[in-house]
Formats: C-alpha cells, structure tokens, sequence
C-alpha cells in the first residue's frame, strides 16, 4: 500500500492524485497529496511510477505497516535505492530508455520465443 | 448540478478493450466519450500487470498449432472462425502499435523484433494518448453507475457519478460498449480492484444474457499479503512446505490445486525459484520489473530464499464468463448495447478455461476494436434524432431500494459475498453441495441489497459496486451447478470427469431471479 509521501520532493503537480485507479489521495491545504483512503489501495504502484520526483513509496503489503516501518524512512529508502526504483526500472523519466525496449525475458518452453512481458 | 455530455458511441471502461473500442469508433467518424472508473492509462488488470499476446504470424502451420493448443484445456468450447479472426485481428492491431503507434517492442537475440507480450504501464499509457489524439473525451474518475433506455428498449446512454469532481453525470448515446472488465471481488489481486463486474450488472439490468459464467475461479499466485499476481514464473518454482520437505505435486500451471488444499489445511505454502539459472535470472528482471518490486521491497531473494505463498481470487478477469454477444460486431441482445473485452464472455476463443494474459490480451483489442466500429455504424444508422430520444434510467439494486429503510451498508454486502466467493473450499475446489449452501446465502444477501442498500453522492458508487458482486457470484454458482461434470476450469469434486452430453455453453442471467440454461455451442 502506499505508505510515504514526501513533502520535501513533492512538487504538488497532483498527478499522482488523477492517476490512482482508486482515487486513494485528495489535494492538501498546501498542495501535497493527502493519504485519504489508505483501505482503497490495491498495491498497483501506479502512483509511484508517475511521480516525476520519486516522492511517493509503495510498500508491497496489502495492508497498512506501523508507524515504526521503515517505508516511512524516506532516507533509508534513498539510500537503498527502493525509493523511485520502478520508475527506474520501466525506464520512465528524463533520458532514460523505456524498460518495454529491453524487455528480452527467458522463453518459458524450448520452441518458445523470449517473454517480454 | 449534473454534467450532461452527448455522444454517438460511449465506452464505460478504460482498459485495453475500452481503449480500443474507443480509439476505432473515433476512427470511424463517431464522437466519442469514454468514461472510466479510475484513470484511463492506469486502471484495469493490464495497466499495473502488463500481458503476454496471443501474437501468430499468418503462417498456417503456426495458427493452426495455435487454435489446437488450447482446445482440450477449454473444454471444447471455444470456436475456430472466432479463434481465426481473433488471430488476424490481433495480429493487425499489434502490428498497428509497433508502426503507426511506436510502442518500443524490443529485439530478439536474433535481430528479430519481438512482439508477443506488452509491458503494461507503457501500453496504457500510449493507449491513452492515442485515444486523445484521435478526438475521444475522456472522463476519468467518473464510475458509471447506471445504463439510460429509450421507449424501445435500446440502450441510449448512461449515468454515473464523478468521485473528484463530487457530482453527477449523464451521457445520452446512439449505444454504449461495456468494457468494464470482469470481477475479482475486491481481492486485490494486481491492478483487479476497480474490476468489480459493474458492466454486468448494467447488462443485465436492462435484459442482457451472460454466458461461462461458471468459469469464474481462476486464482493466481502472489506472495504472502502482496498483490503482485503475475505467475509464468513460478514455472520455475519449487514448493516447499515449512519443515522444507517438497510439496508433492505442487505447481503453477499443474498443481495450483496442492497449494489451495495445503493453505486450507492451515499449512502454510513456500517457494523457491530455484529452477532459474543465471542467464535466465537476469532476463526475468528485464521482462518483468513489478514481478520483482515486491521481493526487493520485502528484502528477499527469490531465487535463493523461501518465501511464503497464497492465491488471490480473479474471478472472471482470469475466467472466461461474462456478457453474452451474439454478432460478429460484440453486440449484446439488447439493441445499442455492446460489451469488450473481460467483461463480454471468453468462451469463443477459450473455452472454459485462460491461463495467462496472451488470449485476454488479443480478446480485449479484438473484441474493443470490433465493438467500437460497430457500435459508431448502429449510432450513425440512428441519425440525429438519436440524441432527442427520451430515456428512463435503468438501474435497480443500490440505487433505488425496494423498502423504505437503510438495513445494510454496502462494506457489509461486499464482506458477505467475499466470504461466499474468496475461500477456496467454495469457490475453488467447488462441490455441488456447497455451492447450494453458498448461493442460498447469496439469494438472501441479494434480498437485502435489494430492499435495503441505498447510498448518496459518491456512495452511490460503492453500492453498486457490491451489488455487481453479488450479482457475479449468483450467476457463476448458479451456472455452476448448472453444469455437473468437469469441463475447462469448472471443475466439480462431486462430477470429476468430463460428460460429453454436456458439450454445451450455459446462459444465464436475471437479478431477482437467476436463471442458467444450457446453449448449443455455435458461433
């Protein structure tokens, strides 16, 4: 579930906000994205990959973490590289190669072509 | 104040068969709104998941291995004119994303460009724009709640209600194509949450027909509370129980059944990818980044370490029921009504039974492409005058209570039918015996939604949404026992084996009263 978002990277461009297929975030008072329904979320990191700043942490549990977990440590996650780390991956972003290009996987039988999805 | 739009075609829906639907219409000269649940680009199964295609080149040796492949799985139900246009179509449609739309389709080790799979977020992006581009008002955030008929019976629009925007919506149409996708009860399963089998509830509300809705219980792999519920790779898995003892028999595509009985006998299911060898480990990471964002978020290798497993109901987005069509253009039996992809019946190119995401994925560009066209001909075949028509609007349940009083909410009904649909000793590993018990449940959580659910404003949007459940779950089980013998993925403890007698489709449909009949298997 969506577990951060990072005022300090924020630059309330409210895209994460149209683009949760489940309508999770509202628009703060200062424009930074507000966690309003948290039980909404399907863990489909969408938001994620459309953050243009990477201020946005999905963790791969379907339900809430404490207040302890370290999906709240936005410093923890950029030194452990998870944080922005899909966006990386599907190559989104400003002089990255889209991820879809490279997609060459294993063939899953013999006579199969490679899986690239 | 409500937000009336008009339109010649209307698509309900925002994934790859709506988008299709939506961007062919257009193409053909319709004006077009598409109106989607969450966010056209980033909503549906295929967004977050991302699907192999059922991508043949037209060499007939190759499309000929394809069609037979799948024949025995599904039961003998699917078609070979509608499996052969299906291959084409697909093929063109792909064929039109890498040349006129540029999806980066990548190249083999051979030179050769690969083009069987889409990765998800990229495709429906691009999809997205392409549907802008072609002149399609796209309204996000604006479930649709409700179909709108005029005098005759025809379908003649639809209305809803805009989440962000607070208020409703109306938009009178020449038809409508529902491409709402299928139902995975809320289980989360990847991306599945908006898939809540509104379309069908519409559909039938004003008189459609459902069909292979017995064929409702695919469950997919994921990792322990996680949603990530893409599995070709667990073809290279092991499984283990907890004192590390291999689990006989278990499997992913053979043997799924092991690990729904072991997690119900309250054992716990582990895995390892330990079939994987380097070279192939490398290349999984490149053709399937989310499958690995869950593991390197949990800090676990799942190629070295064992991590524990559980399966998530998918319902009729992996099964193959859903809306009846009748005409090669996916129209419904109700004139101006179409339906697309997950949410219109799979059974023509599969039968009773989908694997994965290659045949989905063709169906949903096939049957989007074909609806949008030929529901842009019904509407300009209307004329003008369509748009005069007077229209009443069609919805029932949750919308319009039977009783006077408010006697239960709908995260009640969306718990009462997760507890019939979800368990695998249900719904999964299905017997005759309790799928009455389960249905007769059902029946009465239909009666309630029926007199009692209402909802305002943006409530109005959860309330239908556990009205469709409900409604999905009475059709599978009642298609279910419609059914007694094994075929496809409707497999029966109490009927194991397959009964040729039965080569049949079944029909169902009906809200207070549900109904399945058997149907002669024809195209």
């Amino acid at each position: 579930m969506i577990e951060l978002v990072s005022a300090a990277r924020c630059v309330t461009c409210d895209k994460c906000v149209a683009v949760c297929p489940t309508n999770v975030f509202d628009r703060g008072a200062d424009g930074v994205p507000v966690i309003s329904r948290q039980q909404d979320c399907q863990t489909c990191f969408q938001c994620e990959a459309n953050c243009p700043t990477d201020a946005l942490f999905v963790a791969p549990h379907t339900h809430p973490l404490p207040a302890e977990s370290s999906a709240h440590d936005e410093e923890h996650l950029r030194r452990t590289g998870l944080l922005g780390s899909y966006r990386r991956d599907i190559g989104w972003g400003h002089g990255r190669t889209p991820g879809a290009a490279r997609a060459v996987g294993p063939a899953l039988s013999p006579s199969g072509p490679p899986l690239i999805s | 104040m409500t937000l009336e739009l008009d339109a010649d075609v209307l698509v309900v829906g925002g994934g790859p068969a709506a988008t299709w639907a939506a961007f062919k219409a257009a193409e053909d000269g319709a004006s077009v709104v598409l109106a989607d649940k969450g966010y056209c680009g980033t909503s549906g199964a295929t967004a977050s998941g991302g699907t192999g295609v059922w991508y043949v080149p037209p060499e007939p040796e190759a499309r000929e291995k394809a069609m037979a492949s799948r024949e025995a799985l599904g039961g003998y139900l699917a078609d070979r004119r509608w499996m052969a246009r299906v291959l084409d179509e697909t093929y063109d449609r792909i064929n039109e994303l890498a040349e006129v739309a540029r999806y980066p389709f990548p190249v083999g080790p051979d030179g050769e460009p690969l083009r069987n799979g889409l990765q998800g977020p990229e495709y429906m992006r691009r999809q997205r724009i392409r549907v802008r581009r072609a002149g399609v008002s796209i309204v996000d955030h604006s479930p649709v709640t409700e179909l709108l008929t005029a005098d005759d019976g025809a379908v003649a629009g639809a209305a809803g209600y805009q989440r962000q925007a607070d208020r409703a919506f109306r938009v009178r149409a020449g038809a409508v194509v529902l491409a709402t996708g299928g139902c995975a009860f809320l289980s989360k399963a990847l991306g599945c949450n908006v898939n809540t089998g509104d379309g069908a509830l519409f559909a039938a509300e004003v008189g459609a027909e459902l069909s292979g809705m017995e064929f409702s219980n695919a469950y997919g792999i994921a990792p322990e509370h996680t949603s990530v519920t893409k599995t070709a790779f667990y073809n290279y898995a092991t499984f283990y129980r907890a004192d590390g003892s291999v689990l006989d028999g278990a499997g992913s595509q053979r043997g799924r059944s092991v690990i729904a009985r072991t997690l119900l006998a309250s054992e716990k299911v582990f895995c390892k990818l330990d079939r994987a060898d380097e070279a192939a480990r490398e290349a999984m990471r490149r053709a399937q980044p989310n499958f690995f964002l869950t593991f390197d978020r949990l800090g676990v290798d799942p190629f070295t370490q064992p991590f524990a497993v559980t399966l998530l109901a998918e319902g009729t987005v992996r099964g193959t029921g859903g809306i009846r069509i009748v005409d090669d253009g996916c129209a419904t039996t109700v004139p101006g009504l179409y339906a697309a992809g997950d949410a219109a019946t799979r059974e023509l190119i599969c039968g009773g039974f989908t694997g994965g995401g290659s045949h989905n994925a063709a169906w949903a560009m096939s049957s989007g492409s074909w609806s949008g066209r030929a529901a842009a001909r019904f509407a300009r075949a209307l004329g003008p005058s369509a748009r005069e028509r007077r229209v009443r609007a069609a919805g029932g349940a949750g919308l319009r209570p039977t009783g006077t009083t408010s006697s239960v909410s709908a995260a009640e009904v969306v718990a009462a039918v997760q507890a019939e649909v979800l368990p695998y000793d249900k719904n999964y590993l299905r017997h005759g015996d309790v799928l009455r018990t389960a249905l007769g449940q059902l029946d009465g959580t239909w009666s309630a939604v029926r007199s009692g659910l209402r909802a305002e404003g943006t409530d109005v949007v959860r309330a239908r949404q556990a009205a469709a459940m409900v409604a999905h779950a009475r059709w599978m089980y009642t298609s279910a026992l419609a059914r007694s013998e094994s075929r496809g993925m409707a497999k029966r403890l109490d009927f194991p084996d397959l009964d040729p007698a039965q080569h049949f489709r079944i029909t169902s449909g009906g809200l207070d009263e549900v109904w399945a009949r058997p149907q002669e298997v024809t195209a």
